[in-house]
């Protein structure tokens, strides 16, 4: 689009033709009492002045602390092509393909992200992407209740809880009931949730690694599942796959997840990814938009985007989900990284993630007062036990230079010496002895 | 080409009565009205249905409708093979493109369908 000046004088002469002399009449129809008596926004400023107080406000972040901070999101290295090929204005700047057939390349580019995204599951069926993972654990949730038919929600404690009180905002006002399963020494207690499973649950939502970093294999609990013919549903972390049980291995019929270390840098919050798969036989069920691959009328290959009449222009109130957009740059972004460091590179990240984890883990078992808090294997992140309340900690770690981790206080009670502590590929040898001691002084 | 042996509703169903067991389908005209049929969600086997009671869908290339039951009963029988061929109603509405049986139905209910003439009137209302 242009850059259209409005000057005085553009003014004018607009509101001549419509016949009128003072803007304010356009918004005579307005009630005078709910007329904004201010807009309390301050006066123009130049282009210079606007970077020097943008920069200001952004100096006032800690981006130079060295991170051990997880719980959902994690400061992965990110190869430089992944911006360089995304910053390319025909995936910068494409819009949502409301022509589809006219654009085929961001069809293409969704349609191997989708591929991607199932090769790393073993699941079947990606949709083109979500808002992030906790969006998407809401819809999988949902998709559950249409395939069902049934109300009642397992959800482990383990399960991200910001996730879980999502899924508890957006479903306050829906007659679904949802039953928290507390976890056991940081594992899902087992013999409870076999026993919650009859023909009156609709899903069971399971994490790995869970929030507490311990990995697992839930295989026996979707075979459960599966004989009261419900739905096994597996939030998971992308990279974590590299090693361990996929999704689709285990038995999950939709698996969830962040795709935030994918490539996707640490903002603040966002943007970021909703990964989404499932088995074929739900496709219909499934939430968002999917790019399928098909033949025009010479036999030459095209993408459409495909299953529209699961969305809400076509079916209204009865489509599978009122999110009708996606996360397309995100989604691309994981794309290019998955493509870049490929299936190898994928094993060797997580690799590195796990030993640079177990050795933080003995480092820090050496320092006096402070222990492991449980015993289950993790991958990349675990938990910590302190003499002293974990929030205090962190912000004494902070001034010395390190984002020491999420205190799980915050969410779990009891917990409030509990600090998560999560490692990445970028962590050094010597940046792990500095945090030990900086963490060991601390105590 | 409206069978003069079935009976039919407004939503464009068929029902054809053989003892005390019904098969529903949908009509030519409302196959020919959604065009190419690309998917069909069966309602259950052994689902109890009251009348007028959403059962299922049919998805064209552009639309979604909803499959309503005539009758009150059990689902005895479903067409498992529209699953995979769903083309079926399109090219045969009134015999193979039958979407499901109910058994124990009511034949008070049944008496009060629409006739194929009623529903022959009722089609030219639509113009």
């Amino acid at each position: 689009m242009d850059y259209i000046s409005n000057t005085i004088d553009d003014q004018k002469e607009m509101l001549k033709v419509i016949n009128i002399k003072d803007i304010k009449e356009l918004f005579s129809c307005i009630p005078k009492e709910l007329k904004p008596k201010s807009f309390n926004i301050p006066e123009g400023k130049s282009e210079f002045e606007v970077r020097k107080y943008l920069y200001e406000l952004s100096g006032k972040n800690s981006t130079h602390l060295i991170s051990f901070l997880g719980g959902g999101f994690y400061d992965h290295y990110i190869p430089v092509a992944v911006d360089a090929i995304t910053g390319r204005s025909e995936f910068y700047t494409s819009y949502t393909p409301y022509q589809p057939e006219a654009s085929q390349g961001v069809l293409r580019s969704i349609f191997e992200y989708q591929s991607a995204v199932c090769r790393l599951t073993e699941m079947d069926v990606s949709n083109s992407s979500l808002y992030d993972g906790g969006t998407a654990l809401y819809e999988a949730a949902m998709m559950s209740t249409r395939i069902t038919g049934r109300k009642k929600i397992i959800v482990d404690e383990g399960v991200n809880p910001i996730y879980r009180k999502m899924l508890r905002t957006y479903t306050s006002n829906l007659s679904l009931e949802l039953v928290e399963i507390p976890a056991l020494d940081g594992v899902v207690d087992r013999k409870k949730i076999l026993s919650e499973i009859n023909d009156s649950v609709s899903a069971v939502v399971l994490q790995n690694p869970n929030f507490f970093g311990g990995i697992d294999d839930y295989t026996d609990i979707f075979e459960q599942v599966h004989k009261f013919k419900g739905i096994g549903i597996l939030s998971f972390y992308p990279l974590s796959l590299g090693i361990l049980k996929t999704p689709g291995e285990m038995g999950a019929d939709i698996a969830v997840a962040e795709g935030q270390s994918l490539g996707i840098p640490l903002s603040f919050g966002g943007p970021y990814l909703g990964v989404i798969a499932t088995k074929l036989k739900y496709v219909r069920e499934m939430p968002g938009r999917i790019v399928g691959s098909t033949v025009d009328n010479k036999g030459r290959r095209g993408y459409v985007l495909t299953l529209q009449t699961r969305e809400q222009h076509i079916r209204r109130e009865r489509a599978t989900s009122n999110i009708c957009s996606n996360e397309t740059l995100c989604a691309i972004r994981a794309l290019v990284y998955c493509t870049l460091i490929g299936k190898e590179g994928i094993k060797e990240a997580a690799n590195l993630c796990l030993a640079k984890s177990e050795y933080t883990k003995n480092r820090l078992m050496q320092i006096k007062n402070l222990k492991i808090k449980f015993s289950t294997p993790t991958f990349n992140e675990f938990v910590i036990e302190l003499p002293k309340d974990a929030a205090d900690l962190i912000s004494t770690l902070i001034e010395k230079g390190f984002a020491a981790g999420f205190p799980l206080g915050r969410y779990y009670k009891g917990m409030e010496k509990c600090l998560l502590v999560a490692l990445t590929e970028k962590r050094t040898k010597e940046e792990i002895g500095c945090f030990a001691e900086a963490l060991e002084a601390s105590i | 080409m409206v069978p003069a042996e079935l009976k039919y509703t407004k939503e464009h169903e068929w029902v054809k009565l053989e003892g005390n067991k019904a098969t529903v389908g949908i009509t030519d005209f409302a196959q020919d009205a959604l065009g190419d049929i690309t998917f069909i969600k069966l309602p259950n086997l052994g689902d109890s249905i009251t009348q007028f009671q959403e059962v299922g869908c049919l998805e064209s290339i552009k639309s979604v409708s909803n499959i309503y039951s005539p009758l009150s009963g059990k689902v005895s029988d479903i067409n498992k093979t529209l699953e995979s061929a769903p083309e079926k109603i399109n090219k045969s509405a009134y015999s193979e493109g039958w979407i499901y049986k109910l058994q124990d139905i009511k034949q008070a209910e049944f008496d009060k369908l629409l006739s194929s003439k009623e529903y022959e009137e009722f089609l030219k209302t639509l113009g």
